[in-house]
């Protein structure tokens, strides 16, 4: 490619190509959308590795998160601390997990974080509760939400606990042929990318 | 899947090599492999109680979860020193077992948020408990540091793959990768091997990014996904697949028949105008150029003697690449055959190892893996959300009537409802193929019996494919009739009986238009070169097909959508019918197949087809549908529908093709196999022109007699080939049992487990209290 850019030295931008799924194209483009978010706090240059963190209503409001339910969990898990606010880091990171060249492994391993409210390392029946309640909407009532989750707690314990372990979660995804296809963001296309924020809801 | 525990005690397995010595590098891998230990144990000892607690007293409410990271207070160091000392738990000792644990299960390395944080931190391999007593941060870079040399020990590309693999945090991933340039080993290495690696990288890193943007189509794939989900995704997808077979297929008749035919041009026969019908009918000025089977010559293409007559003496020398133009064709043909037949065997295997999946757990899947994350639009998440509402509710009472058991009455008056429907399904699809039969003998004398207005004569042939898409395009909505009034119990019931009715009429229309093309009892009996007229019928079939489809998406799609708005002033929209769709396309490819021997540039023309039919199926949809309200299974209908692809569709029109090549006589007076007896006979014919000439290569005369045209061969191949399958399907049959017996182990040690540490929990009690 040949391109110059002055925002990344290119030890870091190998780096981010070893460590994450995205090609040099697509993390300078992927900086360009955390830019885009807050352009006054993130700057140009990042050669110093400025410690520079988007607060989470800023990473909520991206068209690709803004209508996911499960946006909030997704920005708690990747981000530094827990609490949704994201580096350069971490946002790269969540995209890299959520693009589709990621293994089946690691996105069930942060699928399972994701829907892990308590972050107890266990999907709990109350955990289970809130994740139904956020796929409809609340529009079971309790009564069917609470059968629904003894049903899949019935169908997916291997190890009899009560609540399911990660690899209770990994053993079950196994056997679901969609969850590849499903838990994928795509965010680098092409440069009409940009048009995409301005889109209204038809 | 909860029982009471059960008594019987399990004796634990022997410890292994407890006769390894521990070296000063273990102990801390012994530490680290205790504290994970322990915890696990705490927190199942939390799980222990819970359901001892649940089994005394029912009534009560399940006691909420301790704060993890605090310690029980009740467990006495003793107890928990002697679960951590427990067999099945040293295994920790072996560096073995440690080194494999830390490269293969890469469990132990998992933590997000990074290791400092105590109290939310990520499993419970990694949280510091009270016994240790070296500070966290020491720890921390013990950690690493065993970590870092592992990663050093493996190759530089197992390192990237466990690297990017690994659920650590992309920081933690950058230290973790600066670390072997940094400090940590002693000696750097070697600065070329390094290099090396590092330009290699980078140029592969940058072919895969033209690769990723060389994709066709990526945008608007993800603006369809986005809005409508995987479902009708999968629709443009499999155009995409078909679009790559046909190209394929028309790049290899193009390299070797086409254009070097195009280049020695035949004897030309007097052109007829151009007019525009010729693009509707194929006739016409068409008829003798390079889209049909009779322009192509039978003859060496460069060799200068092949104009002269036959038996007189030709004082020119052979050419020294001479071109066997029927055998090209025959070869390209077979090859472009055997690619796609290729190309589909991969496609089928790979979605089917994709979709494979159980009965059993099918409301957790739907709870964790049904969510579509591509989905953006504000609309299609609250369908989605409705969507999965509807499907839960549905599987709660699917489950809820499999325990209620249907009275026999109505059993089995469901059963007789259905068993007319299919019957009626069948009869009609009969009929139809009757019908259509009759008509065509009928359109064929009374074409006879007309005056030769050319005009007239080639607007009579457009009539038998206008009349069969029209059959394609109404009978759908007949059977879905036939199915309102069945009414299955599930919908994936219904989508798979329609898809299955759809494709008997086709077939059988199919296999109609294939037995009167070879037979030529109907159509192409008074032409005297046969295959031009067959490929010219296909092409015909072909254009009608697109057309039919285009009228189909304005009438069932746009004004179906003006009607619902202007009239009814609904909010709905007409929704995106995948599985006749899909069929539509299969059917489409399926004439193409037909129609490669006869017609060597109909890939093209289905090319072109597919082309624009991409650009206006998307920029209908968009306008004018809505996502689908049915449940759909994106994987295993993909699967479905790349199987059907391979199965009925080019099997079929492989067959077909296999018995024109077998059986056929073709015509005498065109084409590249004027004069045999069956086309075959022209390979044979060349082995023995390639004996003669060479005498060197007899051995693949004989390769060709004795191996390819031995049936005895054959059969002992196809023999061994199902003793293949049928050993395969016994080992997996095999694995499935052992499957369900380790599940039943793993339940079963989790019992005894909590019993145990319940047994010890207690004699330590007691002792505590007598002392």
């Amino acid at each position: 490619m040949g391109n110059k850019q002055t925002i990344f030295t290119q030890e870091q931008l190998d780096a981010y190509q070893d460590c994450t799924f995205f090609t040099r194209k697509e993390i300078l483009r992927l900086f360009y959308r955390y830019r885009d978010l807050a352009p006054q706090l993130v700057p140009l240059d990042y050669s110093a590795s400025p410690a520079v963190t988007l607060p989470y209503e800023l990473i909520g409001s991206m068209p690709e998160l803004k209508d996911n339910p499960f946006r909030q969990r997704i920005a708690e898990v990747f981000s530094e601390h827990g609490d949704g606010n994201m580096t350069l880091d971490d946002f790269l990171d969540m995209f890299s997990v959520l693009s589709e060249m990621a293994p089946r492994d690691l996105k069930a391993y942060y699928a399972f974080k994701i829907y892990d409210y308590n972050n107890d390392d266990y999907i709990c029946k109350s955990d289970l509760e809130k994740t139904v309640n956020k796929l409809t909407r609340n529009e079971l009532t309790p009564e069917e939400v609470s059968l629904v989750c003894e049903k899949v707690i019935y169908e997916a314990d291997v190890d009899n606990d009560g609540k399911l372990s990660l690899a209770d979660f990994q053993h079950m995804i196994v056997r679901a042929p969609d969850f590849l296809r499903y838990l994928v963001s795509l965010i680098t296309t092409t440069e009409q990318e940009k048009t995409l924020p301005q889109r209204t809801n038809i | 899947m909860s029982q009471p525990p059960s008594i019987t005690l399990h004796v634990p397995e022997g410890t292994e090599s407890d006769g390894q010595e521990l070296s000063p590098d273990n102990e801390r891998a012994l530490h680290t492999s205790f504290h994970q230990l322990i915890l696990e144990q705490s927190s199942l000892i939390e799980a222990g109680l819970e359901l001892e607690l649940q089994e005394r007293s029912r009534g009560k409410a399940l006691q909420p979860q301790p704060e993890q990271g605090e310690e029980h207070p009740s467990y006495s160091s003793a107890s928990l020193q002697i679960l951590a000392s427990m067999p099945s738990r040293t295994i920790g000792r072996s560096l073995g077992a440690v080194i494999s644990q830390y490269c293969n299960r890469t469990a132990r390395l998992r933590s997000r948020p990074p290791l400092q944080q105590l109290c939310r931190a990520a499993r419970p391999s990694l949280r510091q408990y009270g016994l240790d007593t070296d500070p966290a941060g020491a720890t921390l870079q013990e950690k690493r540091r065993l970590l870092v040399k592992e990663l050093l020990s493996l190759s530089p590309s197992q390192c990237s793959h466990m690297l990017l693999t690994m659920p650590l945090s992309l920081a933690e991933k950058r230290i973790l990768r600066g670390a072997p340039w940094g400090s940590v080993a002693g000696s750097s290495p070697t600065a070329l091997p390094v290099l090396l690696s590092q330009g290699c990288r980078g140029l592969w890193y940058r072919l895969l990014s033209l690769l990723r943007t060389a994709q066709p189509w990526h945008y608007a794939l993800k603006q369809i996904g986005g809005r409508f989900g995987s479902s009708v995704l999968s629709y443009f997808l499999f155009l995409k697949t078909l679009l790559m077979l046909n190209f394929f297929s028309f790049f290899i008749l193009l390299a070797f028949v086409v254009v070097v035919q195009a280049v020695y041009p035949s004897a030309p026969v007097s052109p007829q105008p151009f007019t525009g019908l010729e693009l509707l009918t194929g006739a016409g000025s068409f008829t003798h150029s390079l889209l049909y089977y009779g322009y192509y010559s039978n003859v060496t293409l460069n060799d200068p003697c092949s104009s002269s007559p036959k038996g007189s003496e030709c004082p020119l020398t052979a050419p020294p690449l001479p071109y066997n133009l029927p055998l090209a064709y025959l070869f390209s043909v077979g090859v472009s055959f055997l690619v796609t037949c290729i190309l589909l065997v991969y496609s089928v295997s790979h979605s089917f190892r994709e979709s494979v999946g159980s009965s059993t757990g099918v409301l957790a899947i739907k709870v964790f893996c049904a969510w579509d994350f591509k989905v953006m639009q504000k609309r299609s998440v609250k369908l989605q959300c409705q969507n999965i509402c509807t499907q839960l509710k549905e599987l709660l009472v699917e489950q809820r009537c499999r325990s209620r058991s249907q009275s026999r009455l109505q059993c089995l008056g469901h059963c007789l409802v259905v068993l007319l429907a299919w019957l009626l399904a069948l009869g009609s699809a009969s009929g139809c193929v009757l019908a259509l039969h009759r008509f065509s003998e009928h359109m064929h004398t009374e074409l006879q019996a007309q005056g030769s207005d050319r005009w007239q004569q080639e607007a009579v042939l457009l009539v038998l494919p206008l009349v069969v898409s029209l059959l394609n395009a109404l009978m759908p909505h007949l059977y879905n009739l036939l199915a309102m009034w069945e009414k299955q119990d599930s919908p994936v019931t219904q989508v798979s009986v329609a898809i299955v009715r759809n494709l008997i009429l086709k077939m059988m229309v199919l296999s109609l238009l294939c037995y009167q093309w070879l037979s030529r009892s109907v159509i192409c009996s008074t032409e005297e070169c046969w295959e031009t007229c067959v490929g010219q019928d296909l092409y015909r079939f072909t254009v009608m097909d697109f057309i039919f489809t285009l009228l189909d998406t304005l009438f069932g799609e746009l004004i179906w959508r003006l009607i619902l708005e202007k009239r009814l002033k609904t909010k709905q929209r007409p929704e995106f019918d995948i599985a006749r769709n899909v069929l539509e396309l299969m059917y489409g490819q399926t004439l193409t197949w037909l129609g490669i021997l006869f017609a060597p540039l109909l890939p093209a023309v289905q090319m072109l087809k597919l082309l624009l039919l991409f650009y206006i199926k998307k920029t209908s949809l968009m306008r004018n549908c809505q996502s689908p309200s049915k449940p759909w299974q994106a994987s295993r209908m993909s699967t479905v529908f790349i199987t059907l692809l391979c199965f009925p569709s080019f099997l079929g029109a492989a067959a077909f093709l296999s018995y024109t090549i077998w059986s056929v006589q073709p015509s005498e007076t065109c084409g590249p196999f004027r004069g045999l007896e069956t086309i075959y006979k022209s390979g044979k014919r060349w082995v023995l022109v390639l004996e003669k000439s060479n005498p060197n290569i007899t051995w693949f005369a004989w390769v060709y007699q004795h191996l390819l045209e031995n049936a005895g061969l054959q059969f002992f191949m196809s023999v061994g080939l199902i003793a293949v399958i049928y050993f395969n399907i016994q080992v997996v049959r095999g694995r499935q049992k052992v499957i369900c017996l380790l599940q039943e182990q793993i339940a079963n040690e989790g019992q005894d487990k909590v019993f145990l540490i319940q047994k010890l929990h207690s004699v330590y009690e007691q002792r505590q209290r007598r002392s």
